[in-house]
């Protein structure tokens, strides 16, 4: 069975009227962001969707992420239509099945390294706390942050950060890992090491991994490459140069 | 909870310097608050506790009609002796009565042989008086701390005017209730100091005294003054003394008694009442600097971390514990600033105290001590209203807050 299922996803955003939309199609004042993108991913894949600055592929890491929602066609994400998902229901489903990884890294600079990626097992999941303290030590360990796990955000380098956040995405155990642009504000040298780490957790932890990038240095690291053009999905790569466009 | 108060707190201590002020403005409302109502309460009880303690008594029972003539001490609208046998078997079955004094109140002429004066007076049985009335003893300045047959007390103003010393015969001259006069000679037997309110210049002479000065055939009552156990209760029980007294009827079918409390009966009530609403616009008052403090932190709060708060809208918090995040920074502001401020106000009124407390003068009464007093319920309930409103005020941006779109928060730059 898919992990996620689009089918003829299409998404429209409403802009501000000096940026009036030529589309004729779509209606004035609205810019199409994605337009009919269908595609399947396994469990367990090392997904990427690829492609230049304002192709969409961080409105659909959104979508995908029950961030937003599309305006037209079908998705299903672990098996739920997430177009039938309230607000409340969202967050609970992005809590129980999603982990995020931000091109900001998106720590909370009021909490320590360990509590950091405690967050989600205190604040969503409600986990108690010895199985709290094993998870959130073990995924400190897998990322190899244990003995900064006291420092606060502002005390160490944003790879150091990167792979916080990497590490909070995963305490959950999630189904599912989306990050957006998770190399973006890295040197190449740490951008591979977070690649690295996030497909070393994929196979620690078999959870789909799925991030977005135009970097074209860590392009090559997934197994399933999606290219984005202008909102559609234009090419489909395996790793191993199987194409299918 | 503890985690979201964990939380809370660090986030307050992410601007030491916005949270350090926020609290200090809360503290310093609770500490004028505190103060002001320790002192205007304290003021307001012990006038209370001076005019009921010193000259009227908790309430009181008249023949009806008697209180809207009160200024002319009408002798005609006086109990009759069965009405105050009645009364008095009534009084006397009261578990709540600590005890009550029956009074002659009349007006009359007050000669030294050189001056003379008017003068009203108080016959009264000195024991039963002076059990009613606890503190009227404390109030003669001069001489002995009785009053015998054929003696009279006299207010100090009288007695400074009229050069009337303590031993010096005098002579009350008294109309009575068929229109006729009579005089009686009097030895001084104490100066009263004067006390603000009704009754504070009046002089007192042995009931006795009266009824023959008076020229009664049988004794007739003005007024009976009652003392209860529980001040707090006198309401309650003039009520209840008020029903019972009901039933009791005179020939035209008509109520005999009526029955009034301090508060009937003293002009001070409606400074006491005017206190109590000085005090409520007071507390608006605080309502309003925490309010407006809180809500200000709380929505700079919120502008300052809408990312943050996309953040963890995203990774799956519910909007209700993003709401409680932010409810509970507010809560832990007015917590520390009520904490701060009931420690200093407490201190402040100590220091008060221990260094003699507060002197003032009121009316005729010179260099009363004021020792202002903090009521626990009063601390209570400030507090109550400050963490109240430091959650109300939280409420506005804390539901702003948590009814963010993460997709937009995010963005947020």
């Amino acid at each position: 069975m898919n992990l996620i299922v689009a089918k003829n996803i299409t998404k429209d955003y409403q802009v501000v009227p000096t940026r009036v939309s030529k589309d004729p199609q779509i209606g004035e004042g609205l810019v199409r962001a994605l337009r009919n993108v269908s595609f399947e991913i396994e469990p367990a894949s090392f997904v990427s969707f690829v492609g230049p600055s304002g192709s969409g592929k961080t409105t659909l890491l959104n979508l995908i992420g029950c961030l937003d929602k599309p305006t037209e066609g079908k998705l299903t994400v672990v098996g739920t239509d997430v177009l039938k998902l309230d607000r409340h229901e969202s967050a609970q489903f992005r809590g129980d099945n999603l982990g995020f990884i931000f091109q900001d890294f998106n720590l909370i600079p009021i909490l320590t390294v360990y509590e950091n990626i405690e967050y989600p097992l205190i604040i969503v999941k409600n986990t108690p706390g010895g199985e709290r303290r094993k998870r959130v030590m073990a995924v400190l360990a897998a990322v190899g942050m244990a003995d900064q796990k006291d420092k606060y955000p502002d005390q160490i380098s944003g790879g150091q950060k990167q792979r916080v956040a990497v590490a909070r995405a995963l305490v959950s155990d999630p189904k599912l890992v989306l990050a957006d642009e998770p190399t973006a504000n890295l040197d190449s040298k740490t951008a591979y090491t977070i690649i690295n780490l996030m497909k070393k957790m994929r196979d620690e932890l078999k959870s789909t991994f799925i991030f977005s990038t135009h970097d074209q240095r860590i392009v090559g690291e997934a197994e399933i490459i999606y290219s984005l053009a202008d909102g559609e999905l234009v090419d489909k790569q395996l790793k191993g140069g199987k194409q299918n466009g | 909870m503890a985690n979201l108060f964990k939380i809370a707190v660090r986030n307050l201590f992410r601007y030491k310097r916005r949270t350090f002020l926020t609290v200090s403005l809360i503290a310093i409302g609770v500490i004028f608050v505190l103060g002001y109502i320790s002192i205007s309460g304290s003021f307001k009880n012990m006038m209370i506790g001076q005019i009921t303690d010193s000259m009227i008594g908790h309430l009181q029972v008249h023949r009806k009609g008697y209180v809207a003539s009160i200024e002319n001490l009408p002798l005609n609208l006086n109990l009759k002796p069965q009405a105050v046998k009645k009364l008095e078997g009534l009084l006397n079955q009261q578990p709540e009565v600590v005890a009550y004094s029956p009074r002659i109140k009349f007006g009359g002429m007050f000669s030294t042989f050189v001056e003379t004066t008017n003068v009203r007076l108080n016959g009264v049985y000195p024991e039963k008086e002076f059990k009613t009335i606890p503190l009227l003893p404390s109030r003669i300045a001069e001489g002995q701390k009785t009053l015998n047959k054929g003696e009279i007390l006299i207010p100090e103003l009288l007695a400074r005017g009229m050069k009337a010393k303590i031993g010096d015969m005098i002579v009350i001259v008294a109309t009575n209730q068929d229109g006729s006069v009579n005089g009686k000679q009097f030895k001084v037997a104490g100066i009263l100091e004067s006390a603000t309110g009704p009754g504070g210049r009046d002089g007192y002479v042995h009931i006795e005294d009266a009824t023959e000065l008076l020229r009664m055939g049988e004794m007739e009552i003005s007024e009976v003054a009652i003392r209860i156990k529980d001040f707090g209760k006198v309401e309650a029980f003039t009520r209840k003394l008020d029903g019972q007294l009901s039933g009791e009827v005179n020939k035209q079918g008509k109520p005999a008694f009526e029955v009034h409390s301090w508060q009937g009966l003293s002009p001070f009530y409606n400074i006491a009442r005017m206190i109590d609403m000085m005090t409520f616009f007071i507390q608006i008052l605080l309502i309003a600097v925490v309010l407006i403090s809180i809500m200000n932190v709380m929505i700079m709060a919120v502008y300052e971390r809408i990312r943050e708060i996309g953040t963890i809208a995203a990774i799956g918090t519910l909007p209700g514990k993003i709401l409680s995040m932010f409810v509970m920074e507010g809560f832990c502001l007015g917590v520390v600033g009520v904490v701060i401020g009931n420690i200093i106000g407490m201190a402040i009124i100590f220091i008060l105290n221990a260094s003699g407390g507060v002197t003032f003068d009121f009316g005729m009464q010179k260099g009363l001590v004021l020792a202002p007093t903090l009521n626990p319920m009063n601390m209570l309930v400030v507090s109550a209203i400050v963490i109240f409103v430091s959650v109300a005020a939280s409420l506005q941006p804390a539901l702003k807050a948590s009814r963010m779109e993460p997709i937009k928060a995010l963005r947020h730059v």
